[in-house]
C-alpha cells in the first residue's frame, strides 16, 4: 500500500453534502451531511453496507441523482469550483472529461445497440474536436491498454458479445479516455465472479500505478479498499461514521460499526464457529431518531450503558492525526465522560 | 438476410392460402342471395337460375372452389365482380391506391405524432405535458372513428366554413378536378391491359404521388385538403396507442443503467435520450407501428364510409352487403398480403435496430 503525500490542496473537496429523496412516505435522508476530502492521484474507499449512501453520495458528485432525489446542501470543490454552483450544460463538459464514472453491473452499463468502438469514440467527439479516423485508433489504443485480447476486431462487437470482466474493462476503457482527474468507482467488481474480480483489481491498481487519476472507490468489500485504498471512509446510514489512512483504519478500527464490519470478514485459516454478525438492520432514513444512527445495534452503547447516544448525535472528530471517528466513546459532552480507556490514555499524554 | 427474406415469402404463401379458402368458405356461409342483389330483389326463379348458371354459383361449393384456386393460381385471375361485371383486378387498381395513400398518411400522423408525443411524456414525467398527453390518447382510443369523423366534418366544413380553416367533408378529389396521369402527360406509350399499364394506371391512381411527379399543383393541394379530415379521424386510435406505448417503453429505458452511464460521459439530456434512450426503447414501438396498421386497414372502411373515398374498405363493404364473393375474397387477400408484408418489414427492423436479434 502506496502512502501518497495527503497534505497537498485537496483535488476534490466534499462539504456537508446533503442529498435527500422526497418520497410519499416522507424525507429520506440518504446523504446527510457528508465532508471527505480526496488527494491528487489518491485512492479514496468508500465503504459501508447496501444503502447506507454511498453510491448517493457518489451519484451526487456527478450530479446524477434522479427523481425524486435532491442535492439540499454542501458544496462540492473539484479543484476549488463548486459543481454545485454549475449550470446543467457546464456539468456536462466535466462528466467524462474531469471526473468519470464506473458502475456495478457493467455489462447493463453499456448501451447494447451500440458496438463499443462507438461507445469509446462518442466520449472523445462529446469533449473533443477529433476526427473519427483519430478517435477509433485511439479507441482501440484504450482498450488495448486495458487488457482487451485483439482490440480492433473488438471494437466490433456488441455488449451482449463481451463477458462481465471485459464489459468492466470496456469501462474503465472509456472512463479513462480522456485522463480525468477523479475516478469515480462504484462496486467495480461486485457483480463479476472472483477471479476477474481479481483480475479487474489488478487492473485498476496498475492503472493507479500509471496515471495521474484519483480514485474514489466505493465498496462494501473491505478486502478491496485494503487491496486499493490510501485512505477510507466508513458510511454508515447517509453518514461518515469514521476515517482515516487504510493502514491506521485496519490496524485499529474505532467505531463499533468499523469494529462490527472487521469482525464479520472471514479471516483464511481462522476457525471460526459463526462469523460475528452486526444485529439489525440499517435504520429507515425517513423519520430517524434522534441521536447516533447506530446506537440501535450498538454493542458498546449497551456495555457501556451510554445514555447519550439516544439522545445526542455525536460529530466527526479527529481522535488521531488523520483519523476521525463520529461515536461518544471518544468524544466529551456535557454531563458525558468518554468510558474508554483508550481516550483517557490519549488525553493523559496531551 | 436475402435467405431469411425469402424463407419468410416462402412460408407467407401457405397463409395467404388458407386465407383464401377461409374466406371463400365464410363469404358463402352468410345467408344471402348474390342474384338478388346482383339483379335486385324482384328478379324471376328463371332469372335467377340462369345467373347463377353463368357465374357458375350452381356448382357444389368444394367445386366452385376448386375452380377459384385453379383460375387465381394458375392464371393469376381474381375473376370478375359478380354485381358490376368488371374484373376485379381492375377495381383493385382504382381502389388500393386510395387507401394506400389515406392509410400511409394516417400512419405517418400517428408516428410523427405519437412517438414524439410519448417521449415528451415519458421525459416530463407527471407533469402537466405528460397528464394531458395521456389524458389526450385516453380519449383518442376511446373515439369511435365513425363518430370523430362526423364531428370533424361538422367543424371543419359546416362550423368554420368560409374561412380559411375549411375542409372539404368528402370525396377524393372536388368535382370537376382531374389529374391526368403521369404516363399521358410524359408520353409513355403502353399497351393497354398489358402489366406495365395496369401498373402504371395504379400508380397514377395515387392522386398525390400522381399530380406531385407531374407538377399538378392545383391537383396536389386539392387531394391534399380532401385527405386531412380522413387521415386524422383515422389516425386518432393508433396515434394514442403509439403514445402511449412509447411512453412506457421510453420510462423503461430512462432508467437503465446504460442511460446513466451516457449521461456519467458527458452527453447533453438531448443527446441521451434520442441516441441512446430511443433507440432502445423502437422495439416495442415498431412492433405496435406494425399492429397498427392492420387496424389502420380496419378502420379505413369507417372511415372511408363516412368522407366517401372510394377505396378498399368502402368496396369491401359494399362487396359484403351485396355478397360479391370474387370482390370480397380478392379484396381480403390483398389486406391480407399486405399485413404479411408489414410484418415481414416489422421483423426485419428488429434486427437492424437491436444487434442482439439475429434473423438467420
Amino acid at each position: 500500500m502506496s502512502t501518497k503525500k495527503t497534505t497537498t490542496q485537496p483535488l476534490l473537496d466534499v462539504q456537508n453534502l446533503k442529498t435527500y429523496f422526497y418520497t410519499d412516505d416522507g424525507v429520506l435522508t440518504a446523504v446527510d451531511g457528508v465532508d471527505f476530502q480526496v488527494a491528487p492521484r489518491q485512492v479514496f474507499g468508500l465503504v459501508g453496507e447496501s444503502g447506507c449512501g454511498k453510491s448517493v453520495t457518489s451519484l451526487s458528485l456527478m450530479r446524477l441523482v434522479d427523481t425524486p432525489g435532491k442535492i439540499v446542501d454542501g458544496q462540492v470543490l473539484l479543484q476549488g469550483e463548486n459543481l454545485l454552483d454549475k449550470t446543467p450544460a457546464e456539468m456536462t463538459k466535466v462528466r467524462g472529461s474531469q471526473i468519470s464514472m464506473i458502475f456495478q453491473q457493467p455489462k447493463s452499463s453499456l448501451n447494447p445497440v451500440f458496438t463499443i468502438g462507438d461507445q469509446i469514440v462518442e466520449v472523445f467527439k462529446i469533449h473533443e474536436t477529433i476526427s473519427e479516423k483519430d478517435a477509433r485508433q485511439q479507441a482501440v489504443e484504450l482498450l488495448r491498454r486495458v487488457g482487451i485480447p485483439d482490440p480492433e476486431r473488438k471494437a466490433q462487437a456488441y455488449p451482449h458479445e463481451l463477458s462481465g470482466g471485459q464489459a468492466q474493462r470496456v469501462m474503465i476503457a472509456m472512463a479513462l479516455a480522456l485522463k480525468p482527474r477523479l475516478l469515480i468507482a462504484d462496486e467495480p467488481t461486485t457483480a463479476l465472479d472472483a477471479t476477474i474480480q481479481a483480475q479487474i483489481l489488478d487492473l485498476m491498481q496498475d492503472l493507479r500505478d500509471t496515471t495521474d487519476t484519483a480514485v474514489i472507490l466505493i465498496t462494501h468489500d473491505l478486502g478491496v479498499i485494503a487491496e486499493l485504498a490510501d485512505r477510507v471512509a466508513v458510511m454508515y446510514a447517509g453518514k461518515i461514521v469514521e476515517e482515516g489512512d487504510t493502514t491506521a483504519l485496519f490496524d485499529k478500527p474505532l467505531h463499533p460499526y468499523t469494529q462490527g464490519l472487521m469482525g464479520s470478514i472471514p479471516v483464511l485459516g481462522d476457525t471460526k464457529e459463526r462469523l460475528e454478525v452486526i444485529p439489525g438492520n440499517v435504520p429507515s432514513l425517513i423519520n430517524l431518531q434522534p441521536g447516533c444512527r447506530f446506537a440501535s445495534r450498538c454493542g458498546a452503547r449497551v456495555e457501556h450503558n451510554l445514555e447519550i447516544c439516544t439522545q445526542v448525535e455525536p460529530d466527526l472528530i479527529e481522535f488521531d492525526a488523520g483519523h476521525k471517528v463520529r461515536c461518544w466513546l471518544y468524544q466529551e459532552h456535557a454531563g458525558h465522560t468518554p468510558p474508554l480507556k483508550a481516550f483517557a490514555d490519549k488525553k493523559d499524554r496531551k | 438476410m436475402i435467405q431469411y427474406i425469402v424463407r419468410r415469402v416462402l412460408l407467407a404463401i401457405p397463409v395467404i392460402l388458407g386465407i383464401l379458402v377461409v374466406t371463400f368458405l365464410i363469404a358463402r356461409a352468410i345467408p344471402g342471395d348474390p342474384c338478388r342483389s346482383a339483379l335486385g330483389e324482384r328478379a324471376t326463379e328463371a332469372a335467377c337460375e340462369a345467373f347463377n348458371q353463368r357465374m357458375g354459383l350452381d356448382q357444389p361449393v368444394l367445386v366452385q372452389l376448386g375452380i377459384y384456386m385453379r383460375q387465381i393460381l394458375l392464371e393469376g385471375d381474381f375473376g370478375s365482380s359478380i354485381r358490376y361485371s368488371r374484373p376485379v383486378s381492375l377495381m383493385l387498381i382504382e381502389r388500393l391506391p386510395v387507401t394506400l395513400e389515406l392509410g400511409v398518411s394516417a400512419l405517418i400522423l400517428a408516428v410523427m405524432v405519437g412517438i414524439p408525443a410519448g417521449i415528451l411524456s415519458a421525459v416530463k414525467r407527471n407533469s402537466r405535458i405528460d397528464v394531458a398527453a395521456m389524458v389526450g390518447s385516453n380519449i383518442g382510443v376511446s373515439m369511435p372513428v365513425y363518430w370523430l369523423g362526423l364531428m370533424l366534418a361538422y367543424v371543419f366544413s359546416i362550423f368554420l366554413k368560409d374561412t380559411p380553416f375549411w375542409l372539404p367533408p368528402s370525396g377524393r378529389l372536388t368535382a370537376g378536378v382531374i389529374a391526368a396521369p403521369f404516363y399521358k402527360v410524359w408520353d409513355w406509350q403502353l399497351v393497354s391491359g398489358s402489366l406495365g399499364a395496369q401498373a402504371a394506371d395504379f400508380f397514377s391512381n395515387l392522386v398525390l404521388f400522381n399530380s406531385f411527379i407531374t407538377g399538378q399543383w392545383h391537383v396536389f393541394s386539392d387531394g391534399i385538403k380532401h385527405l386531412i379530415l380522413p387521415a386524422v379521424a383515422l389516425s386518432t386510435i393508433p396515434l394514442a396507442i403509439i403514445a402511449r406505448i412509447t411512453r412506457s417503453s421510453m420510462l423503461d429505458v430512462l432508467g437503465a443503467e446504460y442511460v446513466r452511464t451516457a449521461r456519467a460521459k458527458g452527453l447533453a439530456e438531448r443527446a441521451v435520450i434520442l441516441k441512446h434512450a430511443l433507440r432502445n426503447a423502437l422495439l416495442p414501438i415498431i412492433t405496435v407501428v406494425g399492429l397498427q396498421t392492420g387496424t389502420l386497414f380496419a378502420g379505413a372502411v369507417l372511415t372511408e364510409t363516412i368522407f366517401s373515398f372510394s377505396g378498399v374498405g368502402r368496396a369491401l363493404f359494399d362487396a359484403i352487403t351485396g355478397r360479391d364473393f370474387p370482390v370480397i375474397q380478392a379484396f381480403t387477400v390483398v389486406i391480407a398480403v399486405g399485413y404479411v408484408a408489414i410484418n415481414l418489414i416489422v421483423d426485419i427492423c428488429y434486427a437492424f435496430i437491436d444487434p442482439r436479434i439475429k434473423i438467420e
